[in-house]
């Protein structure tokens, strides 16, 4: 024989993709939001959002030397996680508590339960619990927004004295906040991106957002406005596009992921209103993973000519 | 109830589209190995020193489940011995040396058909199997009661990327399949023919809807391109709206499938009386230097078929019996082209590049291609468990293996590859418990 040819089993093609690639979306598609956070608050979130993104690499990178397995920094999955984190904190928050933020996110979250794929919840969103219960006067600033909206003049006496626009700066970011999660322009662009590249489907996001929507339309007298700004406040957007859609830690099917996102919606409006923190959604993402099994196997596909069950 | 069926977009590199065939010269030697269908390996009735022609049956069938074998060219039997196939099985092969003649058997003639019995009879010695790939002997599918057959499925899909020697068969055998319809009508009382064709297939669609003005009962189905649309169950609902259940075949609701070259290749023995001994088939790959199609007899070597192509441009990685998505490895060039072989690749490495395995980051992209519904990365787990309950219960039997699954998995996971494992364990399990409990 002067030639080996290689054995193996079909198909012998591939799509292509691969979990970096779509990381990489995902990154591409957070890029208006860190722009916008960076422009509205300044410099510094930059060096937040640097901060955060080299810790989780370079954590997951030393976990894995550690725990002798295979290097997954490659992947691009923690860069994710640390922008995500970034995103969710405060552009004035102490460089340590990033950094304390980021090793709960990557190491406790992710590493210790197997790595990508293991987590039973999205490292991010826990961590940012978990920041907010562990350094809650410094980090309480990053919520502040649904109470602020509410405290002042409601928009109902603002459209009477002809503050219409409010709405307009409230979807540009102009407010108090998280670095990315106020610029629902930016989120926008994001979410478009990501269907674009079909990363994610709308299902979660929009059944999200939408029972957020109508719980507070109806809390508030059907004021449209009212809802409508209580919609682009707090982490709602951001939480509803890229952290409620994690791969790993939400359902699979189109019907399961209805089920995450109109209970995620459900349980940030119960917070907000009933609960003694101004904010909830990720208090309502995190619930909504740790149910996402159960979700999965409430919802799996009928199989093709399988028997009626 | 209604299905909708998911499924892919394969790159489709069909470069040989609307290219006629070339008749490629008489091979020096062939090899018949016993088993090119599903079912019993045929018997030898040939012996080394024997004179054969081209249509001499040299090995019959065996069983009710089984085909004979004919020589494709006249010559001399050298040897009788075990090959090993591609699928790993080790099974006789008739050698036979080529005089250079391809002196046809005074015994061909047209067989005598007046019946329903004399058509299947004749279906069963044409030695006609499933020429999509599968190979399974194609008399058996006709041979039920008349009345439980409400439609013929005619396969024109041809849903795989590079083959487009099924396209071939529509455009210019049509006479050979009509022969063949007319008569299956008129002994098996068919009323319905459908022909499923994917819409890119244009030549074919037309050349079907000249043939559907002639046939009675017959129309043309046009599919959206979306592997795996020539699947069996795939086929059927698309166009029946029939729905097969898990573990039954199509005859359970009314259907007879077969592939277009299956049907023009028993036109071809009803009408002239050669069995089938050569087939057109694509020869691609981007290791190959001139991709086309070409009419073979069957046993011909693959090295003898690339060498007709102009050779290899670059030295393949990977050489198939069929297409990327399903097809077979062949360790060597000195494999045959098989009765049910349509296609031979040689892939370049950069071709048959396969990303790393990686984590399953469970984007459930899998289940959401999956045509039948599948979670093949949850069979995965259940599998590496062995935990054939579960196995059972996510009805890993209903896959077919088209390997959507894996081709889309980001993770490059071995999917498809481990539903196949996956299907085994079950039936070793089943086995070992029946033979408990007898």
């Amino acid at each position: 024989m002067d030639k080996v040819l290689r054995l193996s089993v079909s198909p012998h093609i591939h799509s292509g993709r691969s979990t970096a690639g779509i990381m990489l979306d995902v990154i591409i598609a957070l890029l208006p939001a860190a722009v916008a956070g960076t422009v509205i608050f300044g410099l510094r979130a930059l060096l937040v959002i640097a901060v955060c993104m080299a810790s989780c690499v370079i954590l997951e990178a030393i976990f894995n030397q550690i725990v002798k397995k295979e290097q997954t920094v490659g992947d691009l999955s923690a860069a994710v996680t640390g922008l995500l984190l970034a995103l969710n904190l405060p552009a004035g928050i102490p460089l340590w508590q990033c950094v304390i933020g980021c090793l709960f996110a990557i190491v406790i979250v992710k590493c210790l339960f197997g790595g990508i794929g293991y987590n039973p919840v999205n490292p991010a969103i826990t961590a940012r619990v978990f920041m907010l219960v562990a350094f809650g006067s410094m980090t309480v600033q990053a919520f502040p927004t649904v109470v602020d909206t509410v405290a002042g003049a409601t928009p109902l006496v603002s459209i009477a004295e002809g503050n219409v626009p409010n709405l307009w700066e409230l979807f540009l970011g102009l407010k108090g906040g998280a670095i990315g999660e106020t610029c629902g322009l930016a989120l926008l662009l994001g979410f478009i991106y990501l269907l674009a590249r079909r990363i994610i489907t709308w299902h979660i996001p929009v059944s999200f957002v939408g029972t957020v929507f109508l719980f507070s339309f109806f809390m508030e007298g059907f004021d449209a406005i009212k809802a409508l700004s209580l919609i682009l406040s707090g982490g709602l957007l951001i939480g509803a596009v890229f952290m409620a859609t994690d791969y790993v830690t939400s359902p699979s099917t189109a019907k399961g992921k209805l089920i995450f996102g109109i209970g995620a919606g459900f349980l940030t409006f119960l917070i907000r209103y009933f609960g003694i923190y101004p904010e909830g959604v990720s208090f309502a993402i995190l619930l909504m993973n740790i149910l996402t099994p159960y979700i999965d196997s409430l919802t799996a596909h009928k199989v093709f000519g399988g028997r009626k069950a | 109830m209604s299905f909708f069926l998911n499924g892919i977009h394969v790159p489709h590199r069909k470069h040989t589209v609307d290219q006629s065939a070339v008749r490629m010269p008489i091979p020096k030697t062939i090899t018949l190995p016993m088993s090119m269908h599903i079912g019993a390996p045929a018997r030898p009735i040939v012996k080394v020193g024997d004179l054969v022609k081209v249509g001499t049956p040299v090995a019959e069938a065996v069983g009710a489940v089984s085909s004979p074998i004919f020589s494709s060219v006249s010559g001399k039997v050298t040897k009788i011995s075990d090959v090993l196939l591609a699928g790993g099985q080790s099974v006789p092969a008739v050698t036979i040396e080529s005089d250079g003649e391809m002196t046809v058997d005074a015994s061909i003639c047209p067989p005598v058909v007046d019946s329903r019995e004399d058509l299947i009879e004749a279906i069963r010695m044409s030695g006609v199997v499933g020429l999509g790939g599968a190979g399974f002997p194609t008399y058996v599918k006709f041979n039920v009661e008349p009345s439980r057959i409400e439609e013929l499925i005619i396969n024109g899909a041809e849903c795989e990327p590079y083959i487009t020697s099924d396209s071939l068969t529509m455009t210019e055998r049509a006479d050979d399949m009509e022969y063949a319809l007319q008569t299956m009508k008129k002994h098996f009382g068919i009323r319905k023919i459908i022909i499923g064709i994917e819409k890119n297939k244009k030549k074919a669609i037309a050349s079907m809807q000249m043939l559907a003005k002639r046939i009675d009962g017959f129309s043309v189905s046009v599919l959206p391109e979306v592997y795996p649309q020539g699947g069996e169950k795939v086929l059927v609902y698309h166009t029946t709206k029939k729905v097969i259940p898990a573990g039954k075949l199509p005859i359970d609701v009314g259907c007879v499938v077969c592939n277009c070259t299956t049907l023009a290749a028993i036109g071809t023995y009803l009408k002239t009386g050669m069995p089938l001994v050569e087939k057109c088939i694509t020869v691609d790959g981007a290791a190959v230097r001139t991709p086309q199609n070409v009419i073979v007899p069957i046993g011909t070597s693959l090295a003898e078929v690339f060498a007709f192509c102009g050779g290899f441009i670059t030295e393949p990685e990977k050489v198939l019996y069929g297409g990327p998505m399903m097809g077979i490895t062949v360790p060597d060039l000195n494999a045959p082209v098989l009765k049910n072989t349509n296609a031979i690749l040689a892939l370049t490495a950069k071709e048959a590049k396969l990303p790393k395995t990686t984590a399953c980051i469970r984007c459930g992209s899998c289940t959401n291609t999956c045509p039948f519904g599948l979670a093949p990365a949850s069979i995965l787990l259940a599998y590496k468990k062995k935990d054939t309950e579960r196995l059972e219960k996510l009805s890993v039997e209903t896959c077919m293996e088209c390997g959507c699954c894996s081709f889309v998995c980001p993770a490059n996971r071995p999917l498809v590859q481990t539903n196949k494992l996956a299907k085994a364990l079950l039936k070793e399990t089943r086995a070992k418990e029946t033979s408990k409990n007898g």
